[in-house]
């Protein structure tokens, strides 16, 4: 063991310029690793904080009936604090604005709701005001809406109030809730003296809670459960409000952690690369070992602990960059956040980045290893004898162990087997693609270019490719894996922003009409149009229940314990619309869509959306009785759909064929696009002038939040984006380099028998730009073809490609591979031949 | 101290089977020398790789020290040439990136002995190289790569030396030199020497000449000399 150290540190002595080289690329490329996993936890940790905001609570409870007393003294034992709101839906009027009315929802709140987040008003003081008399605190859009101003009345019931200011931004909301009414805050004293507790019906009762600290709001769901059984309350939790921010979330995850893998993988395909040339030069030293009596496992000792020793100053100086990136992230790219991001170095990312970097880097580097046990003493004495003919079992082996690090390490970061799994096959395609390409370029080369007609240089640059210890495969791989992933990043970015764009993009419905009788439909439509906003989606409502379910009327549903039926699907008033086709938010996933059945048809085919399915129990033909205003429907699941609930525009739980309730009584829900608040307010004026009884719901301030969600996104992905594709780049230049000292000698044997360095220049050029292109276009195609795979099966939306982006970044390849092959050429060309054969003696 | 039996060598190639050596018995007594001469592609170094047990026979057997190599795997057969064989190789074969004092300790470093260092700086002195003990490879003359190599070849003391063309890239001058160093070294220590050559004068400073053609002994004869 003493000698495989001494021998391994002497031996690196005069290598250590080409082991830096080694080290580079698992230092950036365990820099990435700790520098996103760290970032990773602090986005994280931000959305984290950032729902807590959204909820502004740990838990909230929801009920229609109202809290007992009971339940009022036992929330009280759990510590913490509480606040409680009182919400009920009702019109107001504007007297200084011609009386105009609009449907509001009124609430009262007591208590420091929100704990988290910001209630925040203009003026500032505006919430404090409220406890003082009757004022109101009115939601923004309702003030630029009617052109109301701080200081003017409002009426709410029999109370007249004073508008103390406008509700900028609160904690809490769903975007539901948002959608069906704008919100006016009053005093709970002051909600007393309007009349409205007692006149109306549905009246909506909150208590937020804030925790003390260690206790988990999931726990304590189950607990209240099952406490008050008989209570149907509605809990919302951070974690449940996180699952409703839906797959775009989910998304940027995957994104984030394929990112962390690929920088990984990249610098991993670097070492390989480096390692492979570098024990290419010690083949020599190593048959004079095995001479001297040194044993296989000796010789391959003393490199193994090289490439452990490199791998381990990588991992540490990978982990010391990707910390200091941490530290001074806050300053550089502060004015560039759209949100407060707090950095703190985030020490199991960097001991996982580290770890994870030196075990990968150590795996790839025992693939050029191997050659070391196989290396003959007799290539002492005669340069001819190379390696034991037949495969190496442990060559094969350690592709196993590889793949299967892989695909952990793959799973380990996505969080899914399949998603690791599909990964590990797409690297898998890649290196079996890029390989064939190389043997098969190899193999042209050599049989089917013509060499008489081509000058020396073009015969010489093309020779290159296939003569003995030529680099067309490693550098195929290398350049080609790099352009391969490098493009996936930039293509898979272009898809996701596409999806996000499409989610709350500028052309989307932002306004949305409802309670539009049948006959004011048309004009409703004619209004928008003539104020520049055309109907985007409209869709007829049709209020229903369920009556019997699978032939078990809902009642006794109701009261079997045991069927696993959630109470609300079974008790909720369906709004439910009719139509002959589906729309771009919607897919059928099981059965076929039926847009129309003849009138009288016994049984009805009706759509079912697919998670409503699921708590319903339901599959295909299962039978469904519905109640439509005292009318009995006989229904039965004809499909099941998969509905984009982020879409912002009228979208149902089920949906009727045309042919059977045209003739209900319904209302109309409409959408369009305002293409600014006062446009917005402008049409919304136009419509209520002519129907007061249509209500109007701007999205704006939904969209606002969405919107806010995609540009932290983007941002985080564009960051991480660039991150690794600069990676990539100082990974390639590396490929590029160490094949510098492969070629070293012959370009210095040809400028001592008489070639210009121009020659040589174009020789290599040759050589770099036949390798540069076919990497290139290898890569950009597997990387074309992994996006299309990962658009249908892991972020399931539609592959977007861009032919100019995927042009551009080909011919980047291409330049990057030309640029650096050049530049690290030129110091062979520049030297005096002597001095540089001596430096390779 | 060296036994070949029915030596033959077959290489697979493809052009069908290739039988470079064929046949060759000799023996070795210890501090007994032999040169191995032959044209070009007669089987000398085949010869030479596989009495060092740098390869493995077709058939017959090599036996070293009284220890037959073809019943041995690699590393059993590395641990004999550590303990057992020095090497003059043509083209030197100096570690490039080790001094001249760390390559000649590498055979005993490697049977883990590292008390050797003075021994190993007497040893240079004795090929004349004392002072250029902390030098590298590179910033040697051929000569001196080759004395450092012959230094290295007896630093384990070894009790049969392999020579391959030690003088194949070096001057007249140099050679000579080179040649009383081998022989001399050879006969302080009581060594077996095998020397693959093509120089006759050369082989004629050994006790017997063994000349093969087309792989087979053409030749087994004593010169006289000491």
């Amino acid at each position: 063991m003493n000698f495989v150290l001494q021998m391994a540190w002497r031996d690196s002595r005069a290598s250590r310029r080409r082991l830096a080289l080694v080290a580079l690329s698992v230092v950036l490329g365990i820099a990435a690793l700790v520098g996103i996993g760290s970032f990773a936890d602090n986005l994280q940790r931000n959305v984290e904080q950032q729902t807590k905001a959204l909820l502004g609570s740990d838990l909230t409870l929801e009920s229609r009936a109202g809290f007992s007393a009971d339940a009022q003294a036992y929330f009280r034992t759990l510590g913490g604090e509480q606040a409680h709101e009182v919400a009920l839906g009702s019109m107001i009027t504007f007297p200084t604005r011609g009386n105009q009315r609009r449907l509001v929802q009124v609430r009262a709140l007591e208590g420091n709701f929100p704990f988290y987040g910001e209630l925040a008003t203009a003026p500032a003081d505006a919430r404090a005001k409220l406890a003082t008399g009757n004022f109101a605190l009115l939601e923004d859009t309702l003030l630029v809406q009617f052109g109301v101003q701080v200081g003017d009345e409002v009426t709410i019931g029999r109370q007249t109030f004073t508008v103390a200011g406008a509700l900028k931004k609160i904690p809490g909301e769903s975007a539901v809730v948002a959608m069906f009414s704008p919100r006016v805050y009053v005093s709970r004293a002051a909600l007393e003296t309007t009349g409205l507790l007692l006149s109306k019906t549905f009246i909506t009762h909150r208590t937020y809670f804030k925790l003390p600290p260690g206790r988990d709001p999931e726990l304590l769901v189950p607990e209240l459960k099952a406490k008050f059984r008989a209570q149907r309350w509605r809990y919302t939790t951070v974690e449940e409000r996180k699952r409703d921010l839906g797959q775009t979330l989910k998304d940027t995850y995957a994104f984030i952690s394929l990112v962390g893998f690929v920088a990984l993988f990249l610098g991993a395909v670097g070492v390989a690369s480096a390692m492979h040339v570098y024990i290419r030069q010690k083949i020599a030293t190593v048959a004079v070992l095995r001479c001297l009596g040194a044993s296989a496992r000796t010789s391959f000792a003393v490199y193994l602990v090289q490439g452990a020793g490199v791998g381990l100053l990588g991992a540490l100086l990978g982990a010391a960059l990707g910390v200091s990136v941490q530290l001074v992230l806050p300053a550089v790219v502060k004015d560039f956040l759209p949100f407060p991001v707090e950095f703190l170095v985030s020490w199991p990312a960097v001991g996982k980045g580290a770890l994870a970097g030196l075990v990968i880097c150590l795996l790839f580097t025992l693939l050029p290893l191997l050659t070391v046990r196989r290396v003959s003493p007799l290539l002492a004495i005669r340069s001819a004898a190379g390696e034991p003919p037949g495969a190496d079992p442990w060559r094969l082996a350690l592709f196993f162990v590889i793949a299967a690090a892989v695909l952990g390490f793959a799973v380990w970061q996505t969080g899914h087997w399949a998603t690791g799994v599909g990964f590990t096959l797409m690297m898998a395609a890649g290196f079996g693609t890029l390989a064939g390409v190389a043997q098969l370029v190899s193999w042209a080369a050599r049989r089917l270019v013509p060499r008489k007609p081509l000058p020396y240089v073009w015969r010489q640059g093309i020779a290159n490719l296939h003569r003995p210890n030529n680099r067309t495969v490693l550098l195929l791989l290398s350049l080609g894996l790099g352009t391969f992933l490098m493009l996936t990043l930039v293509l898979t970015r272009q898809t996701l922003l596409a999806k996000m764009l499409a989610i709350g993009g500028d052309t989307r419905p932002n306004l949305m009409f409802f309670d539009i009788q049948d006959d004011q439909a048309a004009r409703v439509a004619a209004i928008a149009k003539a104020n520049g906003a055309p109907l985007l989606a409209e869709a007829p409502i049709v209020t229903m229940r369920l009556t019997s379910l699978k032939g078990r009327p809902v009642e006794d549903l109701l009261k079997d314990e045991k069927s696993g039926i959630p109470a609300w699907t079974l008790r909720r008033e369906y709004r439910s619309t009719y139509r002959g086709e589906l729309t771009d938010t919607e897919k059928v996933t099981a059965g076929r869509f039926t847009g129309r059945v003849a009138p009288g048809e016994a049984r009805v085919p009706v759509s079912v959306e697919a998670s409503l399915a699921k708590d319903l129990q339901l599959s295909l033909n299962d039978a469904l009785v519905f109640d439509v205003q005292g009318v009995p429907v006989n229904a039965y699941v004809g499909s099941l759909r998969e509905v984009e609930w982020q879409r912002m525009q009228p979208n149902f739980f089920i949906v009727f064929p045309l042919g059977v309730l045209e003739p209900a009584p319904k209302t109309f829900v409409a959408a369009v696009h305002a293409a600014s608040p006062a446009e917005s307010a402008h049409l919304q004026q136009a419509v209520a002038k002519e129907f007061p009884g249509v209500s109007a719901i701007d999205l704006s301030l939904i969209l606002q939040t969405v919107m806010g969600i995609v540009a932290k996104a983007v941002f985080v992905i564009t960051f991480m984006a660039a991150f690794t594709v600069v990676t990539g780049i100082v990974v390639l230049a590396g490929a590029v380099l160490t094949g510098r000292f492969q070629r070293i000698r012959e370009t210095v044997l040809l400028r001592t028998l008489g070639a210009t360095r121009r020659q040589l220049r174009q020789i290599q050029l040759i050589e770099y730009a036949v390798l540069g292109v076919l990497a290139a276009v290898t890569g950009g195609g597997l990387a074309v073809a992994a996006n299309a795979l990962l658009a249908r099966f892991v972020f399931k939306t539609p592959f977007v490609l861009s032919p100019l982006v995927l042009l551009i970044s080909v011919a980047a390849a291409v330049a990057v591979t030309l640029v650096t092959g050049l530049i690290t050429n030129r110091g062979v060309v520049d030297h005096p031949p002597l001095e540089v054969l001596r430096q390779e003696t | 101290m060296l036994k070949v039996e029915r030596l033959t060598k077959t290489y697979r190639t493809a052009g069908g089977p290739l039988t470079v050596l064929r046949d060759v018995s000799f023996e070795l007594a210890a501090g007994a020398s032999v040169a191995v001469v032959g044209p070009s592609g007669s089987g000398k170094t085949t010869l030479l790789g596989l009495c060092a047990g740098l390869d493995r026979a077709t058939a017959g057997t090599v036996s070293v020290a009284g220890r037959d190599l073809g019943a041995m795997d690699e590393d059993a057969r590395a641990l004999v040439r550590n303990a057992h064989v020095g090497f003059v190789f043509q083209n030197f074969q100096l570690i490039p990136t080790l001094t001249a004092l760390e390559n000649v300790l590498v055979p005993v470093e490697l049977a883990g002995d590292a008390s050797r260092g003075d021994e190993a700086r007497a040893l240079l002195a004795r090929v004349g190289l004392g002072e250029r003990c902390d030098h590298y490879p590179v910033q040697l003359s051929g000569g001196e790569q080759q004395r450092v190599a012959l230094a290295r070849a007896f630093m384990n003391r070894p009790k049969i030396l392999f020579c391959d063309e030690p003088t194949g890239n070096l001057d007249d001058d140099t050679a000579g030199a080179m040649v009383e160093l081998i022989f001399g070294l050879n006969r302080e220590h009581g060594t077996t020497l095998v020397l693959v050559t093509h120089n006759l004068e050369l082989a004629k400073r050994c006790a017997r000449i063994i000349r093969l053609k087309g792989g087979a002994v053409l030749h087994d004869e004593a010169t006289g000399a000491a």
